[in-house]
């Protein structure tokens, strides 16, 4: 391990505002196009849970409460008997093909022995299930995503050494080759390839496009994706184990990461996220590196993508902005927002895992460096209330901040931008830089003349 | 254990922190892990709230857990001692009075621990001003009244709220305070001043109101003013209050008839509605009727007496007041139905087979799948219920908004229904295919076709064409996935 001096960071261990991490519910399920979700906890979860699905509560997701009463945590009523139940009504109703536990605080207060309970229930009723603790006395927001792929890690099949030695010449399925272009001109000219698969499996739940234009532009460098995990199916999960590269394609899952390698005995790639064009770049070259790839035309299509976005880019140059943090992504997006052109003063973060993250933040300042900004102060955990009082001194043009402040600072004056969109939209990849810039840029076009004669539309004074 | 999917009702905690924050100069504290205070969210985005809401996370991770709230957490029956003892001490240290909100988790719902709470904080406030003897016995001189249980972020609540301090007004009744949105926690001493209490949802203030007759002799209303009748009643009972005592400090008898007959007949369009023709024809239609206590019992004598309609079946999810609901729709509704679970609802709702809901939003999802209208009329609250007009559902511009809704319902669901039989919609199918057969030969790869799948439907026609003419301007004739994103990437979206 090389001796990298990384940025500095404070911790507040203040009182922030995030989400409870069972919220990766709401996406992992869509995802996971076989899998039933049950959350194990009491009304507050599921009264949670409710109001972020929203609408799509109504469209009877793959999802459910077992809801715990008194009996249960008193002790009243027999665990076992009582999940039982409630997971033959799921093979019922749904039939999925695993059924994922999620534990919440409450489970872990009164010590419900899940992991005991599970591999001795998935034998009487044949359905595999997976028990993962994402709870907010432990994780924040996206983290419940890293919690659930690090329990999925261990039901990923064992990975032979000698399935890579075969030759794929029977095997030809559609991924594997491009289609030969016929017009003489124009740039989308590649050969007929038939690639072996390379070693390496990808983790992180991105939308399905946005996973394929990923493996994409891998393609593009001659490495063929093995497998991502999650899988779109829980029985296409991808072989792990010793001989295999794992990299990750978000910041938040640290304890995926050290799954996969110490258990599952991967080796990990440790690379900056492929968020933006510059971090995109930087992930295909480490990933390129490790597999002895020289990369192909990388910086041409990293230009290309600047050159695209300068309209965007030319808005936000020169302005100011303020992670308050809530979703692990911040390090990253700010990195990408420094390389725009803008002005970081802090970046508030729930949880930072150093190693985990450490290309990223050396890749943050590199590009401070280059960009000749100051760095600007990381806080993990921070401490909300404090970090109003900084607004109001610092006066950023943008705050990103979560939906309990945006509305009160909007009305302050201060621009905002919530940060969950980011977690929702597509900002993965070259193809989607556009979506991260469309988002940061939207609150600071539409200022409409109205409002720029009010300093503060507060009622208190 | 259960197995649930939605709960009308949310957990006990979701109403402390409702009371608190609707008092001015009240901060809540939530000792509880990171993701409890989404209440936060939910009314800074429902009521677009300016201000920051006076709710603060004392984060318990696991550190904190360990080092001394272990046992007490665990043995959360008897927590409340130990909480206690933590409340006491504070308050020594703070110049805030400091108040253990005492609501059991697993035994009462969001609406019995907001009665609670505010039950709790009426009585904290009452007494201790009557031992330190700022306690003003006296009434005040000219009738007036308080209304106790409008909070945020309620169904309506805001609107509500003014049209309760318009209504008895004009009869001459001066509003002392309402409890507890707006009001300082130091002025809750007066609140013995007013003559009477107003209590318009029985579910959250039905507590206080008891406490208050208990203790310091203040009559209440119960009856809640949405409605013609239940609009008349209600102003009857004003004046049987006011003239207890008018006599001898006002020196007279009011009569609020004439003020009633005048609202009735020409204020309120509601009346003149319900004898007008189109009204007619509601009459004899079939209605189902579900929700919080107050609203779903109002709004089906509302259905059955001023409008004619017939109303199948109602039901709330407020169990704990089912003898009230009963006695109230008895004899209004052929069947009852007093459940929490929505699932019942919906399977009794799909066998009735209705015209027209009126409910929750989970009915009006229901009334979604079964292709039956509905208006909402109850909590669980949504964004719709924080309209920025004027939509108030009491008193006699909230019989105006009610007959909308329940016309606009029963119309709107006729309306489609007319132009499903006579085939009045257009296909959109047709105008996407007419985008990709113009005069070329772009030829969409198998692989591709799969990929476009996985977009959602409707971005799905904006991208295909968005790649159409990409592929057009670079002479490309065979579209691949490399040939789609190109085309995302310089294009604008």
């Amino acid at each position: 391990v090389k001796n990298f001096e990384i940025p500095a960071f404070e911790c507040e261990t203040g009182n922030y505002h995030t989400f409870c991490p069972i919220s990766c519910v709401a996406w992992l399920y869509k995802k996971i196009e076989d899998s039933f979700f049950l959350v194990i906890g009491t009304k507050t979860c599921g009264y949670f849970l409710q109001n972020a699905l929203g609408v799509m509560i109504f469209a009877e997701p793959r999802y459910a409460m077992a809801k715990l009463e008194e009996g249960d945590i008193s002790a009243q009523l027999n665990d076992h008997e009582e999940l039982k139940k409630i997971c033959l009504q799921i093979k019922n109703d749904r039939n999925p093909s695993v059924i994922i536990w999620i534990g919440t605080c409450t489970t872990e207060i009164i010590k419900m022995d899940l992991e005991g309970i599970a591999p001795k229930l998935e034998k009487q009723i044949g359905i595999p299930i997976i028990v993962a603790r994402a709870n907010g006395l432990d994780y924040a927001f996206t983290q419940g995503e890293d919690t659930v792929l690090a329990a999925m890690a261990h039901r990923c099949p064992k990975y032979k050494n000698s399935e890579l030695r075969q030759e794929p010449t029977n095997k030809i399925d559609n991924s594997s080759q491009i289609k030969i272009n016929n017009s003489s001109n124009n740039n989308f000219i590649y050969e007929r390839i038939e690639l072996p698969k390379s070693k390496l499996v990808l983790f992180g739940s991105l939308p399905s496009s946005v996973a394929s234009q990923l493996n994409l532009e891998l393609k593009r460098q001659s490495i063929l994706v093995l497998g991502w995990l999650p899988s779109q199916r829980y029985n296409e999960l991808p072989s792990l184990g010793e001989g295999i590269y794992v990299c990750g394609v978000n910041p938040f899952l640290s304890r995926t990461a050290t799954t996969l390698m110490r258990r599952r005995k991967c080796q990990l790639i440790g690379s900056p996220f492929p968020i933006g064009p510059d971090g995109t770049r930087a992930w295909i070259e480490k990933i390129c590196s490790v597999f002895n790839k020289t990369p192909v035309g990388l910086n041409e299509r990293e230009n290309q993508i600047w050159k695209a976005v300068q309209d965007y880019t030319r808005i936000i140059k020169g302005k100011s902005i303020f992670f308050m943090g809530d979703n692990l992504l911040e390090i990253s997006l700010a990195r990408f927002l420094i390389r725009c052109g803008m002005v970081v003063y802090e970046i508030g973060i729930p949880y930072m895992d150093k190693r985990y993250q450490v290309a990223e933040l050396l890749f943050l300042q590199q590009t401070c460096k280059k960009m000749n900004t100051p760095l600007p102060r990381i806080v993990e955990k921070p401490d909300n209330y404090s970090q109003v009082q900084r607004m109001h001194e610092l006066k950023p043009h943008l705050a990103i901040t979560g939906m309990a402040h945006a509305n009160p600072l909007e009305a302050r004056n201060i621009n905002t931008k919530w940060s969950v969109e980011f977690t929702f939209a597509q900002i993965h990849g070259f193809s989607n830089v556009q979506d991260i810039l469309e988002l940061v840029t939207r609150p600071l076009r539409c200022r409409s003349g109205i409002m720029s004669d009010f300093q503060s539309l507060s009622k208190q004074t | 254990m259960k197995l649930a999917y939605w709960m009308y009702a949310g957990p006990a905690h979701i109403s402390t922190l409702r009371i608190a924050s609707s008092f001015r100069n009240v901060h809540a504290i939530m000792h509880a892990p990171l993701g409890d205070d989404h209440f936060n969210v939910m009314r800074s985005m429902l009521e677009r709230e300016r201000d920051f809401t006076p709710v603060t996370t004392s984060v318990v991770d696991r550190h904190v857990l360990a080092c001394g709230s272990r046992e007490k957490v665990v043995n959360n029956i008897s927590q409340k001692e130990d909480l206690q003892n933590f409340v006491d001490r504070a308050s020594s240290y703070s110049e805030s009075d400091v108040i253990l909100a005492d609501v059991n988790h697993y035994r009462i719902n969001e609406l019995q621990a907001a009665d609670k709470t505010l039950e709790q904080i009426v009585r904290y406030y009452l007494d201790k001003a009557r031992r330190e003897g700022f306690l003003n016995r006296s009434l005040t001189d000219d009738p007036s009244a308080n209304i106790i249980g409008i909070s945020t972020p309620g169904f309506h609540n805001q609107h509500d709220c003014r049209e309760l301090k318009r209504l008895p007004s004009e009869p001459g009744i001066s509003i002392n305070q309402i409890i507890p949105e707006g009001e300082f926690l130091k002025n809750l001493k007066d609140l013995s001043r007013a003559w009477f209490n107003i209590v318009p949802y029985r579910e959250m203030s039905l507590m206080a109101a008891n406490f208050l007759e208990k203790e310091y002799g203040m009559p209440h209303i119960l009856t809640t003013p949405i409605g013609i009748l239940n609009t008349a009643d209600f102003i009857a009972q004003i004046s049987k209050i006011v003239n207890l005592w008018s006599f001898s400090l006002i020196e007279k008898k009011v009569n609020y008839d004439l003020y009633v007959e005048n609202q009735t007949k020409f204020v309120s369009q509601a009346t003149w509605f319900s004898k007008s023709i189109d009204c007619q024809n509601l009459a004899g239609k079939e209605a189902a009727v579900s929700g919080d206590a107050t609203h779903a019992a109002a709004i089906t004598k509302i259905l059955v007496r001023e409008m004619g309609i017939r109303v199948s079946c109602s039901g709330t999810y407020c169990k704990h007041d089912a003898d009230w609901f009963n006695e109230q729709v008895q004899g209004l509704c052929d069947e009852t139905i007093i459940t929490e679970d929505h699932t019942e609802i919906g399977d009794t709702i799909a066998r009735i087979e209705p015209s027209a809901i009126f409910g929750t939003q989970m009915e009006r999802h229901i009334g979604k799948r079964l292709d039956i209208p509905c208006g909402v009329i109850s909590s669980p609250v949504h964004i719709q219920n924080f309209p920025l007009g004027y939509r108030p559902f009491l008193g006699y511009e909230g019989t105006n908004q009610i007959s909308d809704l329940i016309y606009n319902s029963f119309n709107l669901g006729m309306e489609d229904h007319l132009l499903d039989v006579f085939g009045g919609h257009d296909t959109k199918e047709e105008n996407i295919k007419s985008l990709s057969t113009e005069k070329n030969n772009i030829h969409w790869s198998y692989d591709v076709e799969s990929e476009l799948k996985k977009i959602p439907g409707f971005v799905r026609g904006k991208i295909k064409k968005n790649t159409e003419v990409f592929a057009k301007q670079n002479n490309i004739s065979t579209i691949t996935v490399d040939v789609m994103y190109a085309a995302k990437e310089k294009l604008s979206s």
